[in-house]
C-alpha cells in the first residue's frame, strides 16, 4: 500500500512585483516531503524569485510586493512566522559558491554560533556532521582552520551546502548551484543532493535541463513568471502536456 | 525579545544618521541666533554695506565690506593660481604620468593635504613674505598676494584629487574611439576627456574655492590683517575668517561686537552652504 | 609656420609636467626647511620640558600632551557617531528624502569653515552647555568637524563588502544587525580605521576650532581632567610665531616640525593598516 506523500510546502496564488514589474503570476504548486523538485525555465522566467520567496530572502529586495500564500507544514510563512525563523528552516545555496572570508570550520559554524550555540564540543560535532553530509569531510578534515576561500569551486559549493545544513533546516533551496562548476564537481554536488533526500525536502532551480532530469523527482517549468506545468520528471521530459514545455526541453528555445 | 533588540538597534542607528542633519541645523540656528542679535542695535544695511570695520571706536562700526573684499581678493588670487596648477597636475597624474610616477605624485599631493594649515601659514610667513616684500619693494610682505599664493597651495590637493577622480572616471572607450581616429593623446585629452569630465572639474574648482574661503589660520598669519578695503593685491588685507579668529578672544559674551562676529560666521556659513550645494549638484550630475 | 599635432602634444605635456613640478617641489621644500631648521631645536628637553622664560626657552611638552588629549577625545566622540551614521546610510537607509537630507547634511558639514566650527563650539559647548573652555568642549567641536571624514570613509569601506556576504548570512536566518556586526564590520574595519585616523590627524593639526573652545595660551601645569583647558601644538605654534615677540625661530621651527611629524606619523599608521589588511583580503 502506497501512502500519500506529505505536503511540505504549499504555494497558493503567488504574485510577486518588483515595483511595477510583475515577475511571478498566480503561481500555485506544492512540494512533497523528501522529494527533489527541479525548477527549469529560460532566463527571466521568475525561477530565482520563486526560490527567494520560499525562504523570504526576497524581503531584502527593495520595492518588492508579495501577494498570495506560502505554507510551510501548513503554516503561512508570511503571516504567522518571522523571516529569521523561516530562513532557519528553509536553507539556501546560491548560484556562485559564496564562502565567507573565514576558515572552513568557522564557515560551517557561523550559523549555529549566530543562533546562540557556543559550546566547542557541540560545534565540532555539528561541523563534522554537516561536512560529512555534504561529501566534503574527507577532503578537508585535516585543514579545517584554513580559509574557505582557498578551496576549489566545487569544494566551496559543498562547503556552502554544509554551512546550510549546519543550521538544521528542513528544506534546502538551490539556486543554480552548479552553474560555475565543472562536470566532476557537479556530479559530487548531485551525489550530495541524492544522499540528502533521506532527511530533507529540496528544490533545485537550474538552467540545465539535463540536471533537472537527473536529480528531480518532479519538475516545474516556468516561463515569463508563469508556472506552465509541473509533473513527474519522466513525464515532463517525454510527454509534456504543454507545447511550450516540449519546445523548451527539446532545446527549441531558451 | 530578539526582535525588540533588533528594532531598538535600528532606531539607534537611524538616530546617528539623523544626527548629521541635526548638527547642520544646530550650527545654523546658533549662528543665526547670535548673529541676528546684532541687528537689534545695528542696522543690517550698515553691516552688509558699511565700508568700515572699527569695532572699538565710539560709536563702533561693523561694516563687513572691507572684510568681505579681503576674503574675495585673496580667494580670487588663490583661485587664479590654484585652478590652472591643480588642473595641470590632475591631467598629468591622471592621463600622462606612468604608473610608478603617478603613485609618487599622488603621495606628494596627499602629503601637501596633510600639512596643517598653521604650518603652511608659518612657513609662508617666514619664507614667502620676505620674498614678496623684496621683489615688489614693499614696506611689508604680509599682503593679499602672499595670502593668495599660500592658500593656492592649500586648495591644490582638493582640486587635484576631485579632478583626477573625474578624469579617470571617463570611460576608456571614449579615449580609444578618439585615438583610433588618429587624434594624438593630447588632442584626445582636451577634446574628449576634459569635456566629458567637465562637471567634476567644475565641482573640483568650487570645492577648492570653498576650501580657500574657509581657511583661517594661515590667512591670518600672512595677509597682514588690515581691515581696509583693498585697492591692489600688494596691500595687507583682512579676511572674514581671520577677523573672527583674531577678535573673538577679546569680546565680551553678549556684546554687540560678539554678535557682529557671529554675524560674520553666519555669512561664511551661508557662502559655504551655497558653494557646497552647487558643487554637490555638479558632482551628482557627473555620476549620471 | 604650422606646428604639427605631435609637436603640440610635446609642448602641452611639457607645460603640464612643469606645472606639476611647481605644485610638488614646494611640498618638498617645506618639508626640507622644517627638517633642517627644526631638527636643531629637537632635543629630549624640548620634547619633555615645559616652556620657560615666556615660552622663549624650554620645551613644548604640555602642548604635545594637550594635542594628544584633544585627539583622543575627538576620536572617542566621533568614531561611534560617524560609524553608526555610515551604517545607517549603507545598511538601513532607503532611497527616500530623509537619506537625501542626511547626505546633503554631510556634504555641508564637510564644507563649513573651521573657524565657524570654533564659533559654534564656543556657543554650544562652552557657553550654552556650560562646559567652559575645556578639553571636552574642544574635542566635541573637533569631533563634529571630522564627522564627515569618518562617515565618508566608513561608508566607502562598508559598501565594498560584497552584497553576497550579507545575503549568505541572512539566508541562514541570521538577523540584520547580527549580520552587520559579525560579517560586514569585520570585513570593513580596515577602511573604517584608516578613515578615522586620517580624520583624527586632521583634527590634530587644526587651530581655529580650538581657539575659543579648548586652547590655552600658557598653562603652568598639565590638565588634570577633561574639564580643564590645555595647550595644543598648533595653537602653540600660532602663539610663538605671532603673539610672543623675539622668539628664537629655532623653537618655532621645532614646534612646527613636531606637529608635522605627529600628523605624518598618524597618516603613516593609517597607510600601514590599509596595506596590511589589503594584503590579507581574500575577495
Amino acid at each position: 500500500m502506497v501512502s500519500e506523500p506529505l505536503l511540505k510546502i504549499e504555494v497558493k496564488s503567488l504574485n510577486v512585483h518588483y515595483g511595477s514589474l510583475q515577475v511571478l503570476k498566480d503561481v500555485t504548486l506544492s512540494v512533497n516531503k523528501n522529494e527533489i523538485l527541479g525548477v527549469i525555465g529560460p532566463a527571466n522566467s521568475g525561477k530565482t524569485s520563486f526560490l527567494r520567496v520560499l525562504n523570504r530572502l526576497i524581503d531584502l529586495t527593495p520595492d518588492v510586493r508579495v501577494r498570495g500564500e506560502v505554507h510551510l507544514d501548513g503554516i503561512n510563512i508570511y503571516a504567522k512566522m518571522n523571516a529569521e525563523e523561516v530562513r532557519k528552516r528553509v536553507g539556501m545555496v546560491f548560484a556562485l559558491p559564496q564562502p565567507l572570508p573565514l576558515s572552513i570550520f568557522d564557515n560551517v559554524a557561523y550559523g549555529p554560533r549566530r543562533h546562540g550555540l557556543h559550546h566547542a564540543g557541540k560545534l565540532a560535532e555539528i561541523v563534522e556532521k554537516s561536512l560529512k553530509a555534504a561529501f566534503l569531510w574527507d577532503e578537508v578534515k585535516d585543514r579545517l582552520s584554513t580559509s574557505g576561500m582557498q578551496l576549489s569551486g566545487g569544494q566551496q559549493q559543498r562547503l556552502c551546502i554544509a554551512r546550510t545544513l549546519a543550521v538544521e533546516p528542513e528544506v534546502i533551496l538551490y539556486d543554480e548551484p552548479c552553474s560555475g562548476l565543472d562536470p566532476i564537481s557537479t556530479a559530487k554536488v548531485e551525489a550530495a543532493m541524492f544522499e540528502l533526500k533521506k532527511r530533507y525536502t529540496q528544490i533545485l532551480v537550474t538552467n540545465n535541463v539535463k540536471q533537472a532530469a537527473r536529480v528531480g523527482d518532479r519538475v516545474a517549468f516556468f516561463l515569463m513568471g508563469e508556472l506552465v506545468e509541473i509533473d513527474q520528471a519522466g513525464r515532463i521530459f517525454t510527454a509534456p502536456r504543454d507545447k511550450r514545455t516540449d519546445d523548451y526541453v527539446t532545446g527549441r528555445f531558451g | 525579545m530578539k526582535r525588540q533588540v533588533e528594532s531598538a538597534i535600528e532606531k539607534f542607528i537611524l538616530l546617528n544618521g539623523v544626527a548629521c542633519i541635526f548638527f547642520v541645523v544646530l550650527i545654523f540656528l546658533f549662528l543665526a541666533r547670535e548673529g541676528l542679535a546684532l541687528f537689534k542695535t545695528f542696522s543690517p544695511l550698515d553691516f552688509l554695506a558699511g565700508t568700515r570695520w572699527y569695532p572699538i571706536s565710539t560709536p563702533p562700526k561693523y561694516g563687513i565690506l572691507p572684510l568681505f573684499l579681503g576674503s574675495l581678493i585673496v580667494t580670487l588670487g588663490a583661485t587664479v593660481i590654484s585652478v590652472p596648477l591643480g588642473m595641470a597636475c590632475a591631467i598629468f597624474i591622471g592621463e600622462i604620468a606612468p604608473r610608478w610616477l603617478r603613485e609618487i605624485l599622488k603621495a606628494g599631493v596627499e602629503l601637501l593635504a596633510a600639512i596643517p594649515s598653521i604650518v603652511i601659514g608659518f612657513i609662508g610667513m617666514m619664507t614667502l613674505a620676505p620674498w614678496v616684500k623684496y621683489l615688489f619693494h614693499l614696506p611689508t610682505g604680509l599682503t593679499a598676494l602672499s595670502g593668495a599664493i599660500t592658500l593656492a597651495f592649500m586648495a591644490v590637493p582638493t582640486i587635484v584629487s576631485i579632478m583626477e577622480d573625474a578624469i579617470t572616471a571617463v570611460p576608456k572607450s571614449y579615449r580609444a574611439g578618439s585615438l583610433a581616429l588618429g587624434a594624438t593623446h593630447w588632442q584626445t585629452i582636451y577634446r574628449v576627456v576634459l569635456p566629458a569630465a567637465s562637471s567634476g572639474i567644475v565641482a573640483a574648482v568650487m570645492l577648492g574655492i570653498g576650501r580657500v574661503i574657509g581657511e583661517t589660520m594661515a590667512v591670518m598669519m600672512i595677509t597682514g590683517n588690515a581691515a581696509v578695503i583693498p585697492t591692489t593685491i600688494l596691500e595687507p588685507v583682512r579676511t572674514m575668517t581671520a577677523t573672527i579668529a583674531a577678535e573673538m578672544g577679546e569680546t565680551v559674551q553678549g556684546s554687540e561686537h560678539y554678535f557682529a562676529l557671529f554675524a560674520i560666521g553666519l555669512v561664511l556659513f551661508v557662502i559655504s552652504f551655497l558653494i557646497n550645494m552647487t558643487a554637490g549638484a555638479f558632482l551628482h550630475r557627473e555620476r549620471k | 609656420m604650422k606646428i604639427s599635432p605631435q609637436a603640440k602634444e610635446k609642448i602641452a605635456f611639457l607645460v603640464l609636467g612643469i606645472a606639476t613640478c611647481l605644485v610638488l617641489i614646494p611640498v618638498f621644500v617645506i618639508i626640507f626647511i622644517l627638517m633642517e631648521k627644526g631638527a636643531q631645536a629637537i632635543s629630549w628637553e624640548f620634547l619633555t620640558a615645559k616652556p620657560r622664560m615666556g615660552m622663549r626657552a624650554g620645551g613644548i611638552f604640555p602642548a604635545i600632551v594637550g594635542t594628544v588629549y584633544l585627539v583622543l577625545g575627538t576620536v572617542t566622540a566621533a568614531l561611534p557617531l560617524g560609524l553608526f551614521a555610515a551604517i545607517y546610510l549603507v545598511e538601513y537607509a532607503k532611497g527616500n528624502w530623509l537619506t537625501r537630507m542626511v547626505e546633503v547634511a554631510i556634504v555641508n558639514l564637510a564644507g563649513v569653515p573651521s573657524v565657524v566650527y570654533g564659533l559654534f563650539g564656543m556657543g554650544l559647548f562652552v557657553i550654552f552647555m556650560k562646559l567652559g573652555t575645556s578639553i571636552l568642549a574642544g574635542s566635541l567641536t573637533l569631533a563634529i568637524m571630522i564627522l564627515p571624514v569618518i562617515i565618508t570613509a566608513s561608508r566607502e569601506a562598508l559598501s565594498t563588502v560584497p552584497q553576497s556576504f550579507r545575503e549568505v548570512s541572512r539566508a541562514l536566518g541570521v538577523s540584520k544587525w547580527q549580520t552587520i556586526w559579525h560579517v560586514v564590520l569585520p570585513n570593513a574595519i580596515s577602511g573604517i580605521l584608516t578613515g578615522t585616523i586620517l580624520g583624527v590627524s586632521r583634527a590634530a593639526g587644526e587651530t581655529a576650532p580650538i581657539l575659543f573652545t579648548a586652547a590655552a595660551f600658557y598653562l603652568p601645569k598639565l590638565p588634570q581632567s577633561i574639564f580643564d583647558q590645555c595647550m595644543a601644538l598648533p595653537y602653540h605654534l600660532y602663539v610663538l610665531s605671532t603673539q610672543v615677540p623675539n622668539v628664537n625661530p629655532k623653537i618655532q621651527y621645532g614646534t612646527a616640525l613636531v606637529l608635522v611629524g605627529l600628523v605624518f606619523f598618524t597618516n603613516l599608521v593609517a597607510i600601514i593598516i590599509r596595506a596590511r589588511f589589503r594584503a590579507r583580503k581574500q575577495w
